[in-house]
């Protein structure tokens, strides 16, 4: 049976972009555009993976929906995605243990994702 | 209160005893400025250890004597132009002629007063260097924070136009995949999308001219008479096709013809902007009410919505330049973020202003006046629109 993932983007067409490329690659995608259909989707079912803007309505929306989706079960792995690295200066990373447990997700990837990498990391967290 | 510090740079002790008392207990209050200073006097004997104090820490004024044993006070001048400062420097001088203060203020003296002079004479000269300094300061500072301003403005409209190039990328680079080029109804439907994230950076970046255009006001004003309703007609002309779509209907509400000397392209930017903003946020069926009349000497251009409005938060923040309101309602709907900016900065232009009124769930009305004939004074009223 295909794979499950949880889709999260507030930009529209990030989020088709991520749907067809996964669509692509044999996943099953599950698409919400903020963090409540995000939360509506997790209500009721559980994916194998989810793949998280950081900034969506609030700058930190992507934060919140992290440590939410590893509330309800610390096991689906989680890839944050970001510009803000690019548009602000900031610099974080989740390269250490202690960056990783602060941050709640299992990998941060820059935007624009290349989909290679995005699979790449896919394929480590569901240890295809 | 600020304190200004004096430097008194004298041979004879009891003129620089006499500067001291004048200046002890002595305040200006520069209402320009909004400020009030006091002054702290200190001395030198002679120009080499006014040099020395000046190295160690420049005072804010310097009253030099022209005339010392040792370096004269022009000597002490041409020292000091060679290093950077803001001191402005006082010359004194028994021997009073025209030529002394020319020869000093070419050398880089602010002021000149003569010996003897009296305490309100000094305290004369002093207030206006005083006054001099701190403007020069005020002015330093708003030139320093329009440099911030503008790298704000810089740092957000860079995020703005990375946005859309980063979406076309993104579907470019899905359409590298051959999985999903085999796929032709996506493949349209990445194009299009494509093609319309272009033309909302086009939009962005002709919008940004007329901003700049705006402010900077480089762009040569044609003012003619022309009729507002007429402006208004044609602007719903060009929005027909986006109103049709949407199934928005518009409705215009005029007694006549409302003319009023104007630049074409500055009324059609503000119409255009307002009506395509009602369109854009109404909800599917919705209606737009444009309300156009005369109040005395002002034009009064009121656009109604039946869209999804806003909160009190939203509306504070929405004429200002890049801001969009994010929420599930607006999240589809394409716009630079300038076009309100635009039009408040138009409409002040014209002595007028635009303001909001909004309901959330209901809807807006937008409302901007503008004076009909703008005889008086132009040049304030930009002034204005600049500032804000």
């Amino acid at each position: 049976m295909a794979k499950t993932v949880l889709a999260v983007d507030d930009d529209a067409d990030y989020l088709a972009q991520l749907e067809i490329q996964l669509l692509a690659a044999g996943f099953e995608v599950w698409t919400a555009e903020s963090v409540g259909q995000a939360k509506e989707i997790l209500d009721q079912r559980r994916p194998d993976l989810a793949v998280v803007d950081l900034m969506m309505e609030h700058m930190d929306d992507g934060f919140t929906l992290c440590h939410d989706i590893k509330a309800r079960d610390a096991s689906i792995p989680v890839i944050l995605v970001t510009g803000v690295a690019g548009e602000t200066g900031l610099d974080f990373d989740a390269s250490t243990k202690e960056e990783r447990s602060w941050i709640k997700a299992d990998a941060l990837l820059d935007k624009p994702v290349r989909f290679e990498q995005l699979r790449r990391e896919i394929g480590k967290l569901l240890k295809e | 209160m600020d304190t200004l510090r004096v430097l008194v740079t004298d041979d004879e002790a009891e003129m620089r005893r006499a500067v001291d008392r004048a200046l002890a207990r002595f305040t200006v209050a520069l209402p320009d400025v909004e400020g009030e200073v006091c002054f702290a006097v200190e001395q030198a004997e002679s120009g080499e250890q006014a040099l020395e104090k000046i190295a160690v820490q420049p005072p804010d004024i310097l009253m030099l004597d022209y005339k010392m044993g040792g370096m004269t006070g022009l000597d002490v001048l041409d020292q000091l132009s060679k290093q950077e400062h803001e001191m402005l420097t006082v010359m004194v001088t028994a021997y009073a002629s025209l030529e002394t203060a020319v020869v000093a203020t070419k050398r880089g003296a602010f002021d000149f007063i003569a010996k003897p002079f009296t305490p309100a004479e000094l305290k004369d000269t002093v207030r206006k260097a005083a006054a001099h300094l701190l403007m020069q300061r005020q002015a330093r500072k708003l030139a320093q924070e329009k440099r911030q301003v503008r790298f704000q403005f810089i740092s957000v409209l860079a995020h703005e136009l990375k946005a859309p190039l980063g979406a076309i990328e993104g579907f470019l680079q899905a359409l590298t995949n051959p999985q999903v080029r085999a796929n032709d109804e996506a493949c349209a439907q990445m194009i299009g999308r494509c093609l319309i994230r272009t033309e909302g950076m086009r939009k962005m970046i002709h919008d940004l001219l007329d901003l700049t255009r705006i402010e900077s006001g480089a762009k040569k004003r044609e003012l003619a008479e022309l009729d507002v309703v007429e402006m208004v007609h044609r602007s719903i002309e060009t929005l027909t096709p986006l109103a049709t779509e949407r199934n928005v209907r518009i409705e215009v509400r005029t007694d006549g013809p409302i003319p009023m000397m104007a630049d074409q392209g500055e009324i059609e930017i503000i119409a255009n902007n307002l009506l395509s903003n009602a369109v854009k946020y109404n909800k599917e069926g919705g209606r737009v009410e444009v309300k156009l009349s005369a109040d005395g000497e002002e034009a009064v251009l009121a656009v109604t919505d039946t869209g999804i409005g806003m909160t009190a938060e939203e509306t504070a923040r929405l004429f200002r330049d890049f801001v969009r309101i994010k929420n599930d309602q607006t999240r589809r709907i394409m716009g630079s973020g300038l076009g309100l900016s635009i039009v408040k900065k138009l409409a002040l232009l014209y002595g007028g202003d635009a303001t909001v009124w909004s309901e959330p769930g209901e809807g807006s009305t937008f409302t901007v006046r503008l004076k009909r004939n703008l005889g008086g004074e132009p040049a304030a009223a930009a002034e204005r629109a600049v500032e804000a």
